[in-house]
């Protein structure tokens, strides 16, 4: 008979070899799907490893699609560490892509100092309302925050078919579905010359440092953990449990919100309705695998970016579906589940001992 | 009344020498007993003790690391019983009724009692055989239950029966109960021990946990008893009186409560005609007054669901009032939320400690300054002292005596005990003018136990009040200054320490 | 009034009826995994699975049926990946089952761009036709709603019968409710658990999958990307709207289908004065609502999102 019993104390090397293993892993496991495919097998990871370290290009761009998966990945940790099962990050992304285009595209021709503010602000407030809805429908009448937030998102998704259709359309984009492109200076700066990568990566940064302290350090931190690990025991103990959730709420869905503007102020310049390719989903993911850890997340979306970013470059090389990305991905948040597991429990063999006869 | 023990009658169980540790802890060294037919026999021991893991490895769920079971067969020759297997449990013919009841909440008490005796993957099932067999067990027994209520609105002494009913559908020959009074009035449980009388005269043999020497002694054949998780004593009812055995259950001799009478103060806590909704109207408080003083203990006693968890929540800021007032010190508390009670000096020692008094993830050091959140010792600009927090948590450990893993460590490492000092560090930091203790020493050892005693008198006679409530009788009569009965969401000044009055006005039955 | 006219309409309801199916299955599928205790959010990549697999099976020769019958295997795969996870090592069902669904996702995209690699519209095949049963289908009104069916929506139909007996009237039934409410009670039996739980989900994604199934191999000929669109998600809304039962499971996909149907037709009828996304959107806000309205008096199994371990009571 094996039983399972929990672990007393988990060591720092579980805490941190866990999810590298389980990165480790689903990189290995993505031989299968290339067999399968009939590529070769060592090119490809070759052709992986060159996609994302082979030049400063490469590196950059590997960078430049992290940016985003920082701030869904915080977005996501953050709420999940108050136990709000914010899923909605997808459509918050948008809210605050479509917040950055509102001001950022001629209401205000004002410099840049005043107008990235303006953008971030309404970008933020864009995307937290996209949570604020949810956590009162949750709060107040008991609506499970996982499917309102689901389903948010396509909502929100077709609002944005509509204000990309109608107000935000862009008047010389020859009938496609697109916004006016953000005043040049409104656009967040670049980091390098010719490169794409951009100064959302140092926002981005300063806010994973920033949530960190706050988690760690601030009372607001502690309220957030108190109510996430036992909202019952937070409760007794004086701390408003749907108060500090809705904190939470607006703080997850302002960093998501802070992606779109990542994205749309930073990188594409206007806003089309295929901004995301799943930031605000595979921000769940970096979330798991930095093990809901503020700084983690940095680590986590580095690793998923490469993922991206080499597969992608690799897929065309070797002719494999770009599907394999993705597939790497969740493979990622499976294998880190199933190492949380190993780093909470442990499996017990019960057996009946013989007695020794002496 | 105790029979004399039928050593002439057959042997049905035979526990040869069973172990059991769990990590470091040993819940069991090298425990033999037997069980005869008919006999009821009493397991007697302090929390913590080992009665439940040695059950428990009769029945299965737990692997015994040494020790072997044997079990009388249909011929009545002793066989092994296949251990770690409940399915052989059940086939040899034992039963358990845990402190937990095993019944699903959403299916009536028939469901309950058929469930895992049909076939599976039957198209149909045959409920009305199974109904009249149930009645006849009732007729039988002597136990009675609602078989078409959904089990979640039944009482706690119905789903008991409906417990022991399932058991009995399967024909068992031994029954364990596990602490079968705790959630009975003194009525109910003697009720229940005239229907164990009745089911042992048709040959049922009888396991039942307790810690309560009075039912022990006037209800077993025989008394084993453990402790420490090996077994001390073993003594016939009829030889054995109060003081023997609970030698046996401490190894010495138990100190009685030397409570020094003081003189009450002003009113700390005034509750004018407070109704506030519980679980259901049994357990809602209606138009409740109550008055607390200055050095005194108030003790609520009562069975529990009959409202003590709505009074405890009005007093921690839990529940909010449905009309009334509460005052704390003289002032109304508006708004009655749990920081609100906190600010106006109350302490608050919760009834689940696990659930509400300790977040298990977080460490010792914050559990301790959770409720003081806003204190300039603890903050500053909304961040935390650090340095300080850690300082006078390893003040407090020493003061409180909270061992463990030391105060960076999850609080959810240390054990019951422990906690509890934890939550009593919490709450005398801060000399709380009025304190709610609900059921603190539940599930403590006699140690931990007496602690809190010791922490309650001493804030006493510093000039709290406190509001004591729990099923626990002894702890009332020992601590209390003033005794009130909750029944039916409704308290009753007891003019009477004697135990038979106040199990009279736990159960409504005011003379 | 135009609304009255289409309300009455036999293509209408037909087309509620159809569109209601995958709902239908998907519901259903939810429905036994949360009786015996377990949340799966795997529904959206089963449902792509089950589209997926369907139409593959179909297309490369194993017949309407055939394909039915790898949707729900397929299905069953995804299922026993998140009941292994979250039951006997009680990890998170809700991350649990997100991983799920963007794995089955994956795969079934990755599975369909390896076999096709070049293709620019999707290959077709021929799916379920209506059932057309003489006599009945002639039948004013009904016959058009009820017989011009495919067999798949049959299938749903007597799955809804199905399940309802088997809660209703079998002890398997009881058991798994019984699962889902104090799972000590069936261990306390000596039943196990585990088996009870991997079972309900194993069997409850199968059904999923159908649902996806319905859309490659009824509804339409032919596998898009992005074709499940949040179907799976309703479910999960329908399901608690439905508070856990069959009949009522059946009367909520049925409604949300309606609603789907009719905002359709409004859009031709309004279209011009109301931007078609508010339409289009509609059945997600309504299922916003509906889970609002009966969230706080819904009867959750006690022991939903609840792990539970063998020997640690």
């Amino acid at each position: 008979m094996i039983r399972i019993e929990p672990r007393q104390s988990s060591s720092a090397l579980m805490t941190y070899g866990i999810p590298v293993f389980s990165a480790v892993i689903s990189l290995l496991l993505a031989a299968i799907p290339l067999t399968l495919s009939g590529a070769p097998i060592g090119a490809s990871y070759f052709e992986m490893f060159k996609g994302v370290f082979g030049s400063k290009f490469a590196f950059s761009e590997m960078l430049t699609r992290a940016t985003p998966l920082i701030f869904t990945g915080l977005a996501a940790a953050l709420a999940f560490r108050a136990r709000l099962w914010n899923i909605g990050a997808e459509g918050q992304l948008y809210l605050g892509a479509m917040g950055a285009v509102a001001v950022g595209t001629g209401v205000f021709d004002v410099s840049g100092m005043f107008l990235i503010p303006i953008i971030m602000v309404m970008g933020c407030a864009a995307g937290a309302s996209g949570m604020v809805i949810p956590t009162v429908l949750k709060t107040k009448f008991g609506a499970d925050e996982v499917v309102t937030t689901l389903l948010l998102n396509f909502i929100i998704l077709f609002f944005l078919q509509y204000m990309l259709e109608g107000p935000l359309k862009d008047p010389m984009g020859l009938g496609w579905p697109q916004s006016s492109p953000i005043l040049d200076q409104g656009m967040l700066p670049t980091l390098m010359d010719r490169m794409r990568i951009h100064s959302g990566l140092i926002i981005a940064l300063v806010c994973a440092v920033i949530a960190q302290f706050m988690l760690v350090r601030s009372v607001w931190g502690l309220k957030l953990r108190a109510i996430g690990e036992n909202a019952s025991a937070a409760r007794h103990a004086g701390i408003r449990v749907n108060r500090t959730l809705m904190s939470a709420a607006i703080v997850s869905g302002a960093l998501a919100g802070m992606a779109g503007v990542s994205e749309v102020a930073g990188l594409k310049g206007y806003l089309t309705s295929d901004l995301s390719p799943g930031f605000g989903y595979t921000g769940i993911v970096v979330a798991m695998l930095a093990g809901l850890s503020p700084l983690g997340v940095v680590a986590a979306a580095i690793f998923i970016a490469s993922v991206f970013v080499g597969a992608d470059s690799m897929s065309r090389a070797m002719g494999v579906s770009s599907y394999l990305e993705d597939l790497v991905v969740s493979t990622s948040l499976l294998c880190v589940l199933l190492g949380g597991f190993f780093a909470r429990f442990k499996f017990v063999r019960v057996t009946q001992k013989k007695e020794v006869m002496q | 009344m105790p029979a004399i023990i039928q050593m002439n009658s057959r042997k049905v169980l035979a526990l040869n020498g069973l172990s059991k540790t769990f990590g470091s802890v040993v819940a069991n060294r090298d425990v033999s007993l037997d069980l005869y037919r008919g006999e009821v026999l009493a397991l007697l021991g302090e929390n913590g003790a080992g009665k439940t893991t040695l059950m428990n490895m009769i029945f299965g769920h737990y692997m015994p690391e040494s020790g072997s079971v044997d079990i009388e067969d249909a011929s009545g020759v002793l066989v092994p019983l296949s251990l770690g297997n409940p399915q052989a449990a059940i086939a040899a013919g034992i039963g358990m009724v845990h402190q937990h009841f095993a019944l699903a909440e959403n299916l009536d008490a028939l469901d309950n009692i058929m469930l895992g005796s049909e076939r599976l993957n039957g198209l149909r099932r045959y409920k009305a055989a199974a109904r009249d067999k149930v009645q006849e067990i009732m007729k039988e027994s002597g136990l009675s239950a609602p078989l078409t209520v959904p089990v979640g609105r039944l009482t706690v002494g119905e789903r008991q029966r409906i417990e022991i009913l399932k058991a009995l559908y399967r024909n068992v020959k031994i029954l364990v109960l596990d602490e079968p009074t705790a959630v009975l009035t003194p009525q109910e449980a003697d009720t229940l021990f005239k229907n164990i009388g009745t089911m042992t005269k048709s040959g049922l043999s009888v396991i039942f946990i307790s810690h309560k020497l009075r039912e022990v002694l006037a209800f077993s054949h025989r008394i084993v008893v453990l402790r420490h998780g090996a077994k001390v004593g073993e003594i016939a009812t009829s030889q054995a009186d109060e003081s023997k055995i609970a030698r046996m259950m401490v190894g010495a001799e138990t100190e009685e409560h030397t409570r020094e009478l003081m003189l009450p103060g002003k009113p700390i806590l005034r509750f004018e005609r407070v109704s506030a909704a519980g679980r259901s109207r049994r357990e809602s408080l209606e138009r409740i007054d109550l008055v607390v003083n200055k050095r005194e203990i108030l003790g609520i006693a009562g069975v529990s669901g009959n409202g003590q968890t709505a009074l405890a929540g009005a007093i921690s800021g839990m529940l909010g009032l449905n009309s009334g007032d509460i005052l704390v010190d003289g002032i109304t508390i508006k708004d009655g939320r749990p920081s609100v009670m906190v600010d106006a000096g109350v302490g608050r020692i919760p009834e689940d400690r696990h659930r509400d008094g300790i977040v298990g993830a977080m460490s010792v050091a914050e559990n301790m300054i959770i409720e003081c959140l806003d204190d300039q010792e603890v903050q500053r600009y909304g961040l935390l002292k650090w340095d300080a927090i850690q300082a006078s948590a390893e003040k407090m450990s020493v003061e409180y005596d909270v061992r463990g893993p030391g105060t960076q460590a999850p609080a959810r490492l240390l054990s019951g005990g422990n906690i509890q000092k934890l939550i009593l560090a919490r709450v005398f930091k801060r000399k709380p003018k009025l304190i709610l203790a609900n059921q603190p020493t539940r599930g403590l050892d006699m140690g931990a136990a007496a602690d809190v005693a010791k922490r309650l008198l001493e804030a006493r006679a510093r000039g709290a009040g406190v509001v004591l409530i729990s099923e626990d009788l002894d702890e009332i009569l020992s601590l209390s200054d003033r005794i009130m009965v909750i029944h039916d969401g409704q308290l009753t000044l007891a003019k009477t320490r004697d135990r038979a009055e106040l199990g009279l006005l736990m159960v409504g039955d005011a003379a | 009034m135009d609304i009255l006219q289409i309300l009455l309409s036999e293509s209408f309801w037909a087309a509620s009826l159809r569109i209601a199916t995958p709902l239908i299955f998907g519901v259903l599928g939810a429905l036994i995994c949360e009786k015996s205790g377990v949340l799966n959010l795997g529904i959206e990549g089963i449902f792509v699975a089950g589209a997926m697999t369907g139409w593959m099976a179909v297309w490369l020769g194993a017949g309407l049926w055939g394909g039915v019958l790898f949707a729900t295997l397929a299905g069953g795969f995804f299922g026993l990946i998140h009941a292994i996870l979250t039951v006997p090592l009680g990890l998170s069902q809700h991350v649990s089952g997100l991983g799920v669904t963007l794995f089955a996702t994956s795969v079934s995209y990755f599975s369909y761009r390896t076999a096709l690699p070049t293709v620019t519209s999707p290959p077709r095949i021929e799916p379920f036709r209506p059932l057309d049963i003489p006599i009945l289908s002639d039948l004013p009104f009904f016959g058009p709603v009820l017989f011009q069916q495919t067999a798949m929506t049959w299938l749903a139909l007597f799955m809804v019968g199905l399940v309802w007996y088997v809660f209703n009237r079998m002890a398997l039934g009881v058991a798994i409710k019984a699962v889902g409410d104090n799972p000590n009670s069936i261990d306390a039996q000596g039943l196990s658990v585990y088996a009870f739980r991997i079972g309900s989900v194993v069997a409850g994604s199968a059904l999923m999958a159908l649902g996806g199934a319905f859309l490659t191999m009824s509804a339409f000929d032919a596998f898009f990307f992005g074709m499940v669109n949040g179907r799976g998600w309703v479910c999960i809304a329908l399901v608690i709207f439905a508070s856990w039962r069959p009949g009522k499971a059946l009367l909520g996909a049925l409604l949300f289908g309606a609603f789907d149907a009719l905002q359709v037709r409004l859009q031709t009828e309004v279209g011009a004065l109301v931007p078609s996304q508010v339409f289009l959107a509609a059945p997600y806000v309504l299922s916003i609502f509906a889970l609002v309205i009966v969230a706080r008096s819904a009867d959750y199994p006690r022991a939903l999102l609840t792990p539970w371990f063998k020997g640690q009571r």
